[in-house]
C-alpha cells in the first residue's frame, strides 16, 4: 500500500471525498445565509436555529402525522419559511434603517428564544430518525465504502446551489432582487413591491437553512443543539467567500469542507480551529472576502 | 435631580430584593436537601429533572423519622462559577447536602466549598476519579459511577471476550482522554492492544466520518468511543452509515439508557455498555423504576445517574435518623463518616458500602442492547452480558492517593 | 460602512459635556448616580448576600470595559471574553501555582490581557463594522482552543481551588467582607478610570472619530493608533475583572473564554444602555441577578435572556439607563 505523507493513499483519497460530501453540506447552508446577507444586508443569526427546526419538523411529520422524509424535503422548507416570513414582517423589517449589527443582535436573540423553547419542550438527547429504505446501504468504492445516502446529499447539495445561483444571477425575480438591493427607492418608483420581494427572498433564504436541516436529520442526531455548533462555521464560510457573493460561498463551502477534511486526517484536535485561521488571514488581506464586492 | 435619586434608589431597592434570598431561618429539625445539576444542558435528560424526582421519592419513602425534609433544585447549566455561587449560597442559607452535579468541572469546584463550610456533598452525577482520589475530603461521597468503573468493565471484559485490538475515537478534552486512559490500561492487561486513535474537537464536531474511516482503515476489531452524550450517538449513527458495524464492535465508554433511547434499537443493537444500575436487571430494580416512572419526566424509566440520586439521599437520611438531625446538621464530615460506618442497602442498588475515600461500592454490569424484535416492552434495551463483582469494579484504594487513607 | 443607516452609537446619549465640566467630567446627574453607587457599595454586604455582590461587580466592570469599544468608539468586539478569560486564568495559576499576592496576580492578569488585546486589536482594527466584529470572534475562538489544549488552563475541569492570600499582608482575604471591601475598590478604581479617560482630551479624539473618522484622519490624528489604544485598555480592563473573578470564586475554567461569555456582555451593555455611564452597571446587575434567580426555574434562563435581547433591540435601543436618562433629559 502506498503512502502519501505517511497516509494510505486509499484513507487519504476517502478523507478527500468525505471533505467534499461535507463542503457540499456547507455550501448549502451557506447559501441561506448568502443570500440573506448578501442581498438583505441582514446578518441572520437565527440561522442554525432554523437548520434545526427544519431537522425538528422532519421529525414531527413522521412522529405525529406519519409522514416520510420524500415529502418533508418539500413540507418542511415551506413550514419553516413561512415561520421566517413571519419573524421578517414582526421584528426584521424594523431594523433596516439602522446599523445592521442591531439586526445581529436581534436575530441572536431569537436563536436563544428558539433553542430555548426546543430544549425544553424536547430535551436534549436528541430524536432517532432514519435513513430512507430507498437510500440505504452503501457503494463499495474499492478504497472505502461511501454510503448512498451521502452520495445523495451532495446531489441534492448541488442542485440546490445551482438552482439558487441561477436563480439569483440570470432570471429577471433576481435581477430585480440585486437592483433592490442597490437603490430600493428607484425598483419601487418601476411598480416592483420591494418588501413584497425582501420578505419572501428572507423566506426563501430561511427554507433554504430548513431543507438543509432535513438532509441533516437521519445522518447527525437531531437536537435542538444541533443549529449552534454549525451556525460559527457558516457565517466564517460566507464571510471569507465575500458577504455579497453566491457564488463565493459555494466555492468556499466546498474548498473548506477539503481544507478541514485534510485538516482532520493531519492535525484532528485542530480541525475545528482551522476555519478561523483562514478566516482570520483572509479578512486581512482582502476585507470583502475572496469574491465580495466591497 | 431629586427625582433622578430616588429613581434610583428605587431601582436599587429592588435589585436588593431580587438579589437576597431570605436569611436562614432557625429551623432545627428541617433537612434541607438541594439538587443541583443540568437543567438545560446536554445531560438533561439522564440527570436534571429526573434527579430531582428520584430525590424525592427517597424522601417519600423514607418517611417521617421525627424530622422534615425540605427538597430544593437548581440548574448549574454546566458552569462551574454558577454552580459554585449557587452551592455557597445553598450552604451559607442552610442547606446541608448538595446532591447529584453532573459534569466534573463543577463537582471539583463544589466538593471544596463543601468542605469549607463543613457542609455534605452527595456526587450521583460526575464521573471523574479524582474526586475520590487527589481531590478527596471527609465531607463528600461519591455514588452511581466514575470513569474506571465504565473502563474496567467495559474494556477488560469486551478484550477478554476477544475484542484484542481497538481503534478509539476520543472527545479531545481532559474526560475524553482519561477514559481513553483508563480504558487502554485494562485493554493491556487483558493482553490486547490499541491501534490507534482519533482525537476530535470537542464540543463542536458534528460529523464524525473522517475520524469513523481512520478508524476502519486500521483493521481494528473494537471502535471505542471515549465520549459521551450527543458525540457518542453520532458516532454510533455515522458509523453504522459506512458500515463500520460489520467489522467492528461498538463499545461506547460513557453512553446511558437515555442515550440508547435517543438513538433507537434498531441503530443502537448490538452496542456494548457499562452501567451501575438497570431498571430491569431484578426484581427490586424493577419495582423501583415502575414506582418513579410516573412521576418520571415524559414517563421515563430512571436511568443509572438518577437512580444513584435515590440511593444515595435515602442513605444520608438514615445516617440522619441514626445520628439525630442536630448531630447531622452540625458537622458534614460526622454525617459522612456515620454514611461509611453504615452498610447501605437500597432497591436500586442492592446491598453495598461506602469506602473511607468516599467511594460507594457495588457491582458493574456489561449490558449489550437488545435488537427491536428482542424488546417486549418500552425502555427494555439491555441484556446482561457480565457482572464485575463490588470490590473489583472500582479503583483500589491503595492507587487513588487520597489523603484520608491510611496505608 | 453603512450609508443612510444609523450606526449603533448614534442611539447612544451623545456626550455634550466637555472636558473640565462638572467635577472630574461627570455631569451633574451623573454625580448624583455616582454618589448613589457608592452608597449601595458601602451598604449592599450588610443587606445582600457579599459574594453574590462580588461576582455583580466583577461583571460590571467587564460590562464597563466592553462598553469603552462600543459606546464610545463605536466597535462591536463578540469575542471579549478572551481577554475576560485569560485575565482570570493567568491570575489564578499565578495565585495557585506560584503563590503571588492577590494584588500582584491581578496586575498580571491585566497585564496578559493587554498584551492579547495589543495583538488581536492590531489584527481586527484595519476593519470595521461586522468584520470586525467577526475578526474579533475568530480570535476569541481560536484562544479559546489554546485554553482547551495549554496543561496550564486545567482543560475542562479549569483551575481550582485558587487561594485569594491576604492583601498587601495586612487583611486575610478569605473573609468575604474582607474580599468584599477588596473588589469594592478595584471595580471603583476601573470605573472612575474608564470615565476619566472617556472625559480627556484622548476621548475627545476617539468621540471624533467615531462621528466621522475621515474628517479625524484629515486632522491629523492617526486614528488607527487611538483606536488600538482604546481597545487595549478595554482588554486590560477587562482582564482585570476576570483576574478578580478568578479570587473572588477560587476557580477559573473554560466558560470565562466561551463565546457565550462574549455574547453575554453584549447582552448586560444592551440592556443598560450602551454608551452611558451607568449603563453597563445597571445591566450587568439585571442580567446576573436574573441568571441568580432564575436558576431555581431550571430551563427557562436562556428563553428569557433571548427575549431581553429582542425586546431591548426593538423598543429599548437606549438600554434601562438610556431610557431613564432620555426621559429625564440628563445625561447618565
Amino acid at each position: 500500500m502506498d503512502e502519501i505523507f505517511g497516509i494510505p493513499a486509499p484513507l487519504l483519497f476517502g478523507q478527500l471525498l468525505l471533505g467534499l460530501i461535507n463542503g457540499a453540506f456547507y455550501a448549502m447552508l451557506s447559501l441561506g445565509l448568502a443570500v440573506i446577507f448578501g442581498l438583505l444586508n441582514i446578518i441572520n443569526f437565527t440561522h442554525g436555529a432554523q437548520f434545526m427546526m427544519g431537522a425538528f419538523a422532519a421529525w414531527m411529520l413522521l412522529e405525529y402525522l406519519g409522514i416520510g422524509y420524500w415529502w418533508a424535503l418539500l413540507l418542511a422548507p415551506i413550514i419553516v419559511g413561512i415561520t421566517g416570513v413571519i419573524l421578517e414582517r414582526l421584528m426584521i423589517s424594523r431594523l433596516y434603517k439602522l446599523d445592521h449589527l442591531y439586526g445581529l443582535l436581534l436575530t441572536f436573540g431569537l436563536a436563544l428564544i428558539i433553542e430555548g423553547i426546543f430544549r425544553n419542550q424536547f430535551g436534549s438527547s436528541g430524536m432517532p430518525y432514519r435513513i430512507p429504505p430507498e437510500l440505504a446501504g452503501a457503494w463499495d468504492l474499492g478504497f472505502m465504502f461511501l454510503p448512498v445516502y451521502r452520495g445523495w446529499g451532495v446531489i441534492a447539495a448541488l442542485v440546490l446551489c445551482l438552482a439558487t445561483w441561477l436563480l439569483i444571477e440570470k432570471t429577471r425575480l433576481g435581477a430585480y432582487l440585486r437592483a433592490a438591493t442597490e437603490n430600493a427607492a428607484l425598483v419601487q418608483a418601476f411598480g416592483v413591491n420591494v418588501p413584497r420581494m425582501v420578505t419572501l427572498t428572507y423566506g426563501a433564504g430561511v427554507a433554504l437553512a430548513a431543507i438543509g436541516g432535513v438532509l441533516a436529520a437521519p445522518i447527525y442526531s437531531v437536537n435542538p443543539q444541533m443549529g449552534t455548533n454549525l451556525i460559527i462555521v457558516v457565517f466564517a464560510v460566507v464571510v471569507i467567500g465575500g458577504m455579497g457573493s453566491i457564488l463565493g460561498s459555494i466555492i468556499t463551502g466546498f474548498g473548506l469542507g477539503i481544507i478541514e477534511g485534510l485538516t482532520k486526517v493531519f492535525w484532528p484536535e485542530a480541525s475545528a480551529t482551522v476555519i478561523f485561521v483562514i478566516m482570520a488571514i483572509v479578512l486581512l488581506a482582502r476585507p470583502a472576502g475572496l469574491f465580495g464586492r466591497a | 435631580m431629586p427625582l433622578s435619586r430616588r429613581q434610583l434608589l428605587a431601582a436599587g431597592t429592588a435589585a436588593a430584593a431580587l438579589g437576597g434570598l431570605p436569611p436562614a431561618r432557625a429551623q432545627a429539625n428541617t433537612i434541607r436537601l438541594g439538587v443541583l445539576t443540568d437543567m438545560s444542558g446536554p445531560y438533561r435528560d439522564s440527570t436534571g429533572p429526573g434527579s430531582v424526582v428520584c430525590t424525592q421519592q427517597a424522601v417519600a419513602e423514607f418517611a417521617s423519622h421525627g424530622f422534615q425534609v425540605e427538597v430544593l433544585q437548581a440548574d448549574h447549566q454546566n458552569k462551574p462559577d454558577v454552580g459554585a455561587s449557587i452551592a455557597r449560597q445553598w450552604y451559607d442559607q442552610g442547606v446541608d447536602a448538595v446532591i447529584d452535579v453532573p459534569t466534573s468541572s463543577v463537582a471539583l469546584a463544589i466538593t471544596q466549598i463543601a468542605k469549607e463550610k463543613n457542609k455534605v456533598f452527595l456526587n450521583s452525577g460526575a464521573a471523574v476519579t479524582e474526586l475520590t482520589g487527589a481531590q478527596c475530603n471527609p465531607n463528600f461521597v461519591h455514588w452511581t459511577y466514575d470513569t474506571f468503573m465504565l473502563s474496567k468493565g467495559l474494556a477488560g471484559a469486551l478484550t477478554k471476550a476477544g475484542g484484542s485490538t481497538w481503534y478509539f475515537v476520543t472527545a479531545d478534552y481532559a474526560f475524553g482522554h482519561a477514559l481513553q486512559r483508563d480504558a487502554t490500561r485494562f485493554i493491556e492487561e487483558a493482553g490486547g492492544k490499541v491501534l490507534g486513535a482519533a482525537r476530535y474537537p470537542f464540543p463542536s464536531t458534528t460529523d464524525f466520518s473522517s475520524f469513523l474511516l481512520q478508524a476502519q482503515a486500521s483493521r481494528a476489531k473494537v471502535l471505542g468511543l471515549a465520549n459521551a452524550s450527543g458525540d457518542t450517538v453520532n458516532c454510533i449513527k455515522q458509523g453504522r452509515e459506512f458500515g463500520l458495524h460489520k467489522s467492528m464492535r461498538f463499545a461506547a465508554l460513557l453512553m446511558g439508557l437515555v442515550d440508547v433511547h435517543s438513538l433507537g434499537l434498531e441503530t443502537g443493537q448490538g452496542l456494548l455498555l457499562t452501567e451501575s444500575f438497570y431498571w430491569g436487571l431484578n426484581d427490586r430494580t424493577r419495582a423501583f423504576g415502575k414506582r418513579v416512572q410516573p412521576k418520571m419526566p415524559n414517563r421515563a424509566m430512571p436511568a443509572m445517574v438518577h437512580a444513584g440520586c435515590y440511593g444515595v439521599t435515602l442513605h444520608y437520611l438514615k445516617a440522619v435518623a441514626d445520628m439525630g438531625v442536630a448531630a447531622a446538621k452540625a458537622s458534614g464530615a460526622d454525617a459522612v463518616a456515620r454514611m461509611k460506618a453504615m452498610p447501605t442497602d437500597d432497591d436500586a442498588f442492592g446491598p453495598g458500602r461506602i469506602r473511607e475515600d468516599g467511594r460507594k461500592l457495588h457491582p458493574s454490569y456489561l449490558f449489550e442492547v437488545k435488537s427491536p424484535a428482542e424488546s417486549k416492552e418500552p425502555w427494555d434495551y439491555y441484556k446482561l452480558v457480565a457482572t464485575t463483582p463490588a470490590e473489583e469494579a472500582f479503583r483500589p484504594l491503595s492507587e487513588g492517593g487520597c489523603p484520608l487513607v491510611r496505608s | 460602512m453603512a450609508n443612510s443607516a444609523t450606526t449603533i452609537t448614534d442611539t447612544a446619549m451623545r456626550e455634550r459635556v466637555t472636558p473640565g465640566e462638572g467635577i472630574w467630567g461627570f455631569s451633574r446627574a451623573q454625580l448624583a448616580g455616582v454618589l448613589v453607587l457608592i452608597a449601595f457599595l458601602a451598604v449592599a454586604p450588610f443587606v445582600l448576600y457579599p459574594v453574590f455582590v462580588m461576582k455583580l461587580l466583577c461583571f460590571a466592570l467587564f460590562a464597563c470595559a466592553f462598553n469603552l469599544l462600543i459606546g464610545y468608539v463605536g466597535l462591536l468586539s463578540f469575542g471579549h471574553a478572551a481577554y475576560f478569560g485569560m485575565g482570570a486564568y493567568i491570575t489564578g495559576y499565578a495565585a495557585k501555582a506560584w503563590g503571588v499576592t492577590p494584588v500582584a496576580a491581578i496586575i498580571m492578569g491585566g497585564l496578559v490581557a493587554a498584551l492579547l488585546g495589543v495583538i488581536g486589536g492590531w489584527i481586527a482594527i484595519r476593519r470595521q463594522g461586522i468584520y470586525f466584529a467577526m475578526i474579533t470572534l475568530a480570535l476569541a475562538q481560536m484562544v479559546y482552543f489554546f485554553c482547551v489544549q495549554a496543561p496550564f488552563t486545567g482543560g475542562e475541569d479549569g483551575i481550582q481551588a485558587i487561594p485569594r492570600g491576604s492583601f498587601l499582608g495586612i487583611a486575610d482575604l478569605s473573609s468575604d467582607m474582607a474580599m468584599y471591601w477588596f473588589t469594592a475598590a478595584i471595580f471603583l478604581a476601573g470605573f472612575l478610570l474608564i470615565h476619566r479617560i472617556i472625559h480627556s482630551p484622548f476621548g475627545q479624539v476617539l468621540k471624533a472619530i467615531r462621528e466621522n473618522e475621515p474628517r479625524a484622519t484629515s486632522l491629523g490624528y492617526r486614528t488607527d493608533d487611538y483606536k488600538l489604544m482604546a481597545f487595549v485598555l478595554s482588554a486590560a480592563l477587562a482582564g482585570v475583572a476576570g483576574a478578580t473573578k478568578s479570587l473572588v470564586f477560587g476557580i477559573a475554567t473554560l466558560t470565562d473564554v466561551h463565546w457565550s461569555m462574549s455574547g453575554e456582555v453584549v447582552l448586560m451593555t444592551l440592556v443598560g444602555g450602551l454608551g452611558t455611564v451607568f449603563g453597563p452597571v445597571i445591566g450587568a446587575a439585571v442580567i446576573v441577578t436574573m441568571q441568580n434567580y432564575l436558576a431555581e426555574m431550571g430551563a427557562w434562563v436562556t428563553v428569557i435572556q433571548g427575549v431581553i435581547f429582542v425586546a431591548c433591540v426593538l423598543a429599548f435601543r437606549r438600554g434601562i439607563v438610556g431610557e431613564i436618562a432620555n426621559w429625564l433629559k440628563v445625561k447618565l
